[in-house]
């Protein structure tokens, strides 16, 4: 089977838009999964013991089950609870708890990052919890994270593949129905790994950049 | 609140506090009047800044009651008890007491200037000219009008200490607290900080507590001084008493060790 340029050529503005899809779940995953992190985290040390059992357990469930058995779960079970969304934002949804789990373990390294210090000057100028949160500890948690966000944003961005197993026509899924429609798999599916790669290469080596750039910056500081 | 002109401004009834097994301060007793400025010296580990700490409400006594102004210090009462405070309460009460630490704790990702206006606006609810103005004045006030724009990072350990003490007078507390500000400080940048708290000392009557292991600092700028040993206050008078003629023999002892050296 060799390869068709002239059938390649063709599918791929069908792949491209394609494409479009796939950007927005990753998007809009990792938006969700960014709240959703921080929220657990903050739910993990509200210091209020139900709370906290509740939410380590949650995401331990959720980092010890494969993303794929948690969209069938949002997408096959939710329903029959009356509660049915879009694909999309099903997608969404499991991608956002999917990485949230993860992402909140970033967080707290984050947070655990400020030192003390930081917070006793807080509590010494008199600052409420919000005020200490929202513009003494996250805004020096966040930066050194950067990075680590990045690294998530690329791997949930190739496991968007998954997102074909609920029906959701991203790349992958409109990969296999045009193979479906012609019986042809070299071109879709070489296609498909190449717009990944040229995707996720430039992202991965810009992430890289952010982290040379954040330590040089510590390194010129303290 | 504070009707009674005799009321101390602080008192500490009873105030206990351990680590694990280790208890740090035993019952201490203490009631300072407005104005006094408290040199608080004495052997490492003698617990000068677990007794700051617990004013400062980043620690909490296990036994004992902190008052500022005859009001109830990180606790309330209901009924005949004692509960924990938080809230409301607790930020009135605490609003009174202000603390420059060991080491500056500046917020690293805000200017001279944002440091010190960040409270005023934030916490305080000054309109931001305002608290710019002010914090202005501060840091003319410390001689670092021409820092304002600069991150801590810029700065010498010296500026930083003082944009910190600029930050806390921001607050307007009525209570001061220093914790051996000049101890993580190169011996050139002591004399620098120092001459602030001097400053503020004589020109403002501000209540202060001060950790200190600068001898000379604390006869000058204290018109109490208190030697701590143990998690006890074995000394409590004035600055030419205490130094000149101590009464406790383990007084005589810390200073005889810390003067001779
Ligand atoms: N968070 C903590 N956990 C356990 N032990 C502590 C803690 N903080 C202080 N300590 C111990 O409590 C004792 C008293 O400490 P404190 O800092 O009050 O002494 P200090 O009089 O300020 O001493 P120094 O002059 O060295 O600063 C020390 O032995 C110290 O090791
Ligand atoms: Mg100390």
């Amino acid at each position: 089977m060799n390869f068709d340029f002239d059938y390649a050529l063709q599918i791929l503005p069908t792949l491209l838009r394609a494409t479009v899809i796939t950007f927005q779940a990753t998007v809009g995953g990792m938006v969700l999964a960014m709240i959703v992190g921080l929220a657990l985290e903050l739910l993990r040390r509200s210091g209020v013991k139900p709370v906290v059992y509740a939410t380590k357990g949650f995401v331990s469930f959720v980092r010890g089950t494969p993303l794929l058995i948690q969209l069938y779960f949002l997408y096959y079970v939710l329903p029959l609870y009356g509660l049915s969304l879009e694909t999309m934002e099903t997608g969404i949804l499991g991608l956002g708890l999917h990485y949230g789990a993860y992402l909140s373990e970033v967080y707290r390294a984050g947070i655990d990052g400020v030192p003390k210090g930081q917070w006793e000057a807080a509590t010494a100028l008199n600052a409420s919890r919000t005020h200490t949160w929202l513009r003494i500890i996250l805004p020096q948690a966040v930066p050194p994270m950067l990075p680590v966000f990045g690294n998530y944003l690329i791997a949930m961005f190739k496991d968007t593949p998954l997102l074909a197993t609920i029906t959701l026509l991203e790349l992958l899924g409109t990969a296999q129905a045009e193979a479906a429609i012609s019986y042809r798999y070299l071109e879709p599916y070489t296609l498909v790994g190449l717009i990944f790669l040229v995707l996720s290469w430039p992202s991965a080596s810009l992430v890289r950049l952010i982290e040379n750039r954040i330590r040089a910056e510590n390194r010129n500081g303290r | 609140m504070g009707a009674d002109p005799r009321q101390p401004i602080l008192r500490m009834q009873g105030v206990s506090k351990s680590y694990g097994a280790v208890q740090i301060l035993r019952g201490i007793d203490l009631d300072v009047e407005a104005g006094q400025r408290i040199a608080l010296i004495g052997p490492s580990g003698s617990g000068k800044t677990t007794l700051l700490r617990l004013v400062m409400t980043l620690e909490t006594p296990e036994d004992g009651t902190i008052e500022v102004e005859g009001e109830l210090l990180g606790l309330r009462r209901v009924g005949d008890r004692l509960v924990k405070d938080s809230g409301a309460h607790l930020r009135s009460v605490r609003g009174k007491i202000g603390m420059v630490f060991q080491h500056f704790n500046l917020f690293p990702h805000m200017s001279a200037l944002q440091n010190i206006m960040d409270g005023p606006v934030h916490v305080r609810g000054l309109s931001k000219d305002q608290a710019r103005e002010r914090a202005l004045d501060l840091l003319a006030k410390v001689g670092l009008r021409n820092k304002a724009d600069s991150l801590p990072r810029q700065l010498s350990g010296g500026q930083q200490q003082r944009v910190a003490i600029a930050r806390a007078l921001a607050m307007e507390p009525k209570i001061m607290l220093f914790d051996e500000i000049t101890s993580a400080l190169d011996p050139e940048l002591v004399g620098e900080v120092l001459a602030i708290v001097r400053e503020l000392a004589h020109e403002t009557g501000m209540t202060m507590l001060i950790v200190t292991h600068e001898m000379g600092f604390a006869r000058e700028v204290a018109n109490r001084v208190l030697f701590m040993e143990g998690g006890h206050i074995v000394e409590d008078g004035e600055p030419e008493q205490v130094f000149g003629n101590p009464r406790s023999d383990r007084t005589k002892a810390f200073l005889g060790a810390v003067l001779h050296r």
